[in-house]
């Protein structure tokens, strides 16, 4: 019963990043003055590429092929660690955030060999960009997790969430400086504006669009729709670590459907908020992002030391 | 009295130590004054003084603007011109075609390089001393001994039917470690022009960027030949569809010159509303794409909204969007009724209105203000080193704009204020051209107000063969020359069209060097060149 509603709730993970993307898209039309598309959009895409034949340079090896299954896999992976839904799933018991961290990290790896993989110059820029944010990106997801793992004295994210809905509502300044460094984080790994643009059409500014630029057919449908899936997965990451009230404890089904309106109620207004701060910001200069997640980092740092200082002693 | 007089009569000792005190008119050997252009006056010299009248011109300050050649029987006649203080002056000499060679001017003005290559390519003639003389405009369509602008080649050419890529062209090489190149285009992944850039950088710096273009060449100037004026301006009006009223305006000024037609006072002042109402619509489109570059889409769909409404307003009174074939040789085709003129200038209105709620939000967005600001510098030295046209020049302190210092009607009956900002870097670029949006509204309003009555063309007089104009107007993207010969039978001989481009394109090269490759597309934005005014 319990493996059943765990892949449910991956199930659902996957099925549901879609609307998300197509809710964030609707939320940006709308700031932007511009008629929206359906929200089901981004699944008639989906399905229009999977449709497609896809079209693979006679340079291409087979980790160019691989990959986008691999990518997609490892992402599907990362979200059974996340709790959607209900705490306490025989799935997320089993692995932790570090682990979440490692999929991404996998996914990430290949991504950058499939973008050199095929020679262009495009590919490997964005590979190196990609590689060059990630290694900045990743000590200060780390260090905001940690601060949270510090509290709960677990780095399961499952156990985490449990003990937050434990104390109730409490005001942690460790808390709200690790919230802040994983939104800083979250933006840039899932390369939104102001760190990325996932709308762009100009090579030369891309990084995450530049690694996938020669991607077409199923392979472009499985590398989007694991993006999508990313976005979902931090999104869901923020708003259960630090506001979890909803989730289900038990496993009825009053509290499985009160969990999963909650969870869909809390990314539509984080995405609201994500598209509000998209549309008032430019792209930033590539070589400010070093500052950007620097910033994280501190960020992060100075919720581990407030935990230390204000928290732990007690 | 003007620089020209006193260009010929000062001595020349610093250009040739042998001969103190020698005039130039003197020194530069049998200069001969021809009949002026349009006030344009015409100096021929001998082919061998080419380049030495180029060394005294840069020592005299004067920007070089275009070179072109015609085929006269068993010679070339090559033509360059020149222009200080809003005085323009056309050099002009003839060589011989059994072995047509000249002394380059490309080694004193770097503006002229494009244009000689240009030459060579088309003609054969061969340009000595020249610093580079890679193939420009010919890509492979047409064989390395075929000149397309002879008169033996036909029309329609001899094309393959399939043309070879183009794989073979020389380009700079970048060595050392760390340095890698990153090819661009021709093809690209958003609706524009083809066109190559070719960059070596290290890391995300860029070392070098070079241009390749030529992949729109359609032909102009040798399917111009044999046109009527009516058929001529219609051409005109297609060299870049962005700029089709001030190319077809300048065109139909140097085919009205020759014929020596003079245009009806109410042509003028409609051919001035249309000319800077196709100004504002491309400065909110490039507003917008600048915005776009950086991510700031809201920006671009205000702009791109203005735009859009700007041009159905252009649809309903002139009955095109883009105004094609507004103007018409000794006239315009659409007479502006009462009713039309209420709409212009509720259109001024509403597009006040519109900018005064939308640019204090760009003004003060500090994101934007962090990309835009000295980024894509070009400094005024390499403005005027290239004779830069504009917004590009104006960007970078070049105070040049013919409206205002080669005044030709209707503007000489208003006053024009010349947007300057001296920054030299894609936000000067983008304030110069918000500036222009407000000092345009303005001729507009005035335009309308001061509309005369009467008729909007006249009659067309065949011009006399050989009959020569040259029309020079300012287009958004800044000045535009255009030269026409007739030949027989009120056919055209010889039309060459000068796009603001080609002087502006060759600074691209300069302002992205040290800006990171991330940010050479708003950099090329800022500039926007077109490709098809650029290739002819």
């Amino acid at each position: 019963m319990n493996w059943l509603i765990a892949i449910l709730q991956t199930t659902l993970f996957v099925a549901l990043a879609p609307l998300l993307a197509g809710w964030l898209k609707r939320c940006k039309c709308y700031l932007q003055n511009r008629k929206a598309p359906s929200l089901l959009q981004p699944y008639r895409d989906l399905l229009k590429l999977v449709n497609k034949q896809p079209v693979v340079s006679e340079q291409a090896s087979w980790l160019f092929i691989k990959a986008p299954y691999i990518i997609f896999s490892a992402t599907v992976l990362a979200a059974t660690v996340v709790p959607l839904i209900a705490v306490n799933l025989p799935t997320s018991a089993s692995a932790d955030v570090i682990v979440m961290v490692g999929f991404f990290a996998f996914a990430r790896f290949f991504l950058a060999l499939a973008g050199l993989d095929i020679g262009t110059a495009f590919g490997g820029m964005g590979s190196s960009r990609e590689m060059t944010i990630s290694s900045l990106a990743e000590p200060a997801m780390l260090m905001a997790v940690f601060t949270l793992t510090m509290t709960a004295s677990t780095t399961n994210l499952s156990f985490a969430i449990s003990h937050v809905l434990e104390q109730g509502l409490v005001l942690r300044p460790s808390f709200a400086f690790a919230l802040f460094a994983l939104i800083l984080v979250a933006i840039a790994e899932t390369g939104r504006i102001p760190v990325d643009n996932p709308t762009t059409h100009l090579e030369l500014t891309m990084i995450h669009e530049a690694m996938i630029l020669e991607y077409s057919g199923r392979h472009l449908a499985l590398i989007e729709w694991a993006s999508q899936l990313k976005l979902m997965l931090y999104g869901v990451l923020i708003a259960n670590i630090f506001l979890p009230w909803g989730i289900a404890q038990t496993f009825s089904l009053h509290d499985l459907g009160y969990g999963l309106l909650a969870i869909m109620g809390k990314l539509a207004v984080l995405a609201i908020i994500l598209a509000i701060a998209e549309t008032l910001v430019a792209k930033m200069r590539l070589f400010r992002v070093q500052e950007y997640l620097g910033f994280a980092y501190l960020l992060g740092l100075l919720g581990m030391l407030s935990h230390i200082i204000l928290e732990a002693a007690r | 009295m003007n620089w020209t007089t006193t260009f010929l009569t000062q001595p020349v000792s610093w250009v040739n130590p042998e001969m103190p005190d020698k005039p130039i008119g003197d020194y530069i050997g049998g200069l001969v004054q021809h009949s002026p252009l349009n006030n344009v006056a015409v100096w021929q010299i001998e082919d061998k003084h080419w380049q030495q009248f180029a060394i005294t011109a840069v020592a005299e300050n004067l920007r070089w603007i275009a070179s072109w050649a015609e085929q006269a029987d068993k010679q070339f006649i090559v033509n360059a011109c020149f222009e200080k203080q809003g005085i323009y002056i056309v050099l002009r000499t003839v060589i011989n075609a059994t072995k047509p060679e000249l002394p380059s001017q490309a080694t004193v003005y770097p503006a002229a390089n494009r244009s000689e290559r240009h030459t060579q390519d088309m003609f054969g003639i061969h340009f000595i001393g020249h610093p580079d003389n890679r193939r420009w405009t010919r890509h492979q369509a047409w064989d390395k001994h075929q000149y397309p602008l002879r008169k033996d080649f036909p029309v329609q050419g001899e094309p393959p039917s399939i043309t070879p890529p183009d794989t073979n062209y020389d380009f700079v090489k970048g060595y050392g470690a760390g340095v890698y190149e990153i090819p661009v285009g021709p093809v690209h992944a958003g609706i524009i022009e083809p066109g190559h850039f070719r960059f070596q950088a290290v890391g995300e710096l860029i070392l070098n960027l070079e241009e390749r273009l030529g992949y729109v060449h359609k032909g102009i100037e040798k399917i111009a030949e044999g046109r009527t004026p009516d058929s001529l301006a219609r051409l005109a009006g297609r060299i870049s569809g962005d700029t089709t009223v001030s190319h077809c305006w300048a065109a139909c000024m140097a085919m009205e010159q020759a014929a020596g037609v003079s245009v009806p006072n109410r042509a003028l002042f409609i051919r001035g509303i249309v000319a800077e109402r196709e100004r504002i619509a491309n400065h909110l489109g490039d507003m917008g794409a600048i915005c776009n570059d950086v991510a700031f889409t809201f920006a671009q769909m205000q702009f791109t909204r203005l735009r859009e409404l700007w041009l159905r307003t252009n649809a309903t009174v002139f009955g095109h969007r883009l105004l094609m074939d507004v103007i018409v040789p000794a006239g315009v085709s659409r007479d502006v009724s009462e009713l039309s003129c209420e709409l212009l200038k509720q259109d001024i209105v509403m597009l006040k209105k519109e900018l005064s709620e939308i640019m204090p939000s760009i003004d003060l967005n500090s994101s934007l203000e962090d990309r835009l600001y000295t980024a894509g510098y070009l400094s005024p030295e390499i403005a005027a080193a290239f004779g830069t046209v504009g917004y590009v020049g104006r960007a970078s302190g070049q105070d040049f704009d013919v409206r205002r210092d080669a005044v030709y009607p209707p503007y000489n009956q208003v006053t024009v204020k010349v947007a300057l900002e001296d920054q030299g870097d894609i936000a000067s670029r983008f304030w110069v051209r918000y500036k222009e949006i407000n000092a345009s509204l303005k001729l507009i309003e005035q335009f309308i107000n001061l509309l005369p009555k009467g008729d909007i063309s006249m009659p067309w007089i065949t011009p006399s063969t050989d009959s020569e104009g040259l029309g020079i107007v300012d287009g958004f993207r800044g000045e535009i020359i255009s030269y026409v010969r007739f030949g027989d039978d009120n056919k055209i001989a010889r039309f060459y069209p000068r796009d603001p481009s080609i002087v502006n394109w060759p600074a691209l090269e300069k302002l992205v060097l040290g800006n990171i490759v991330p940010d050479f597309p708003v950099c090329n934005k800022s500039l926007n060149g077109s490709y098809s005014g650029n290739d002819l």
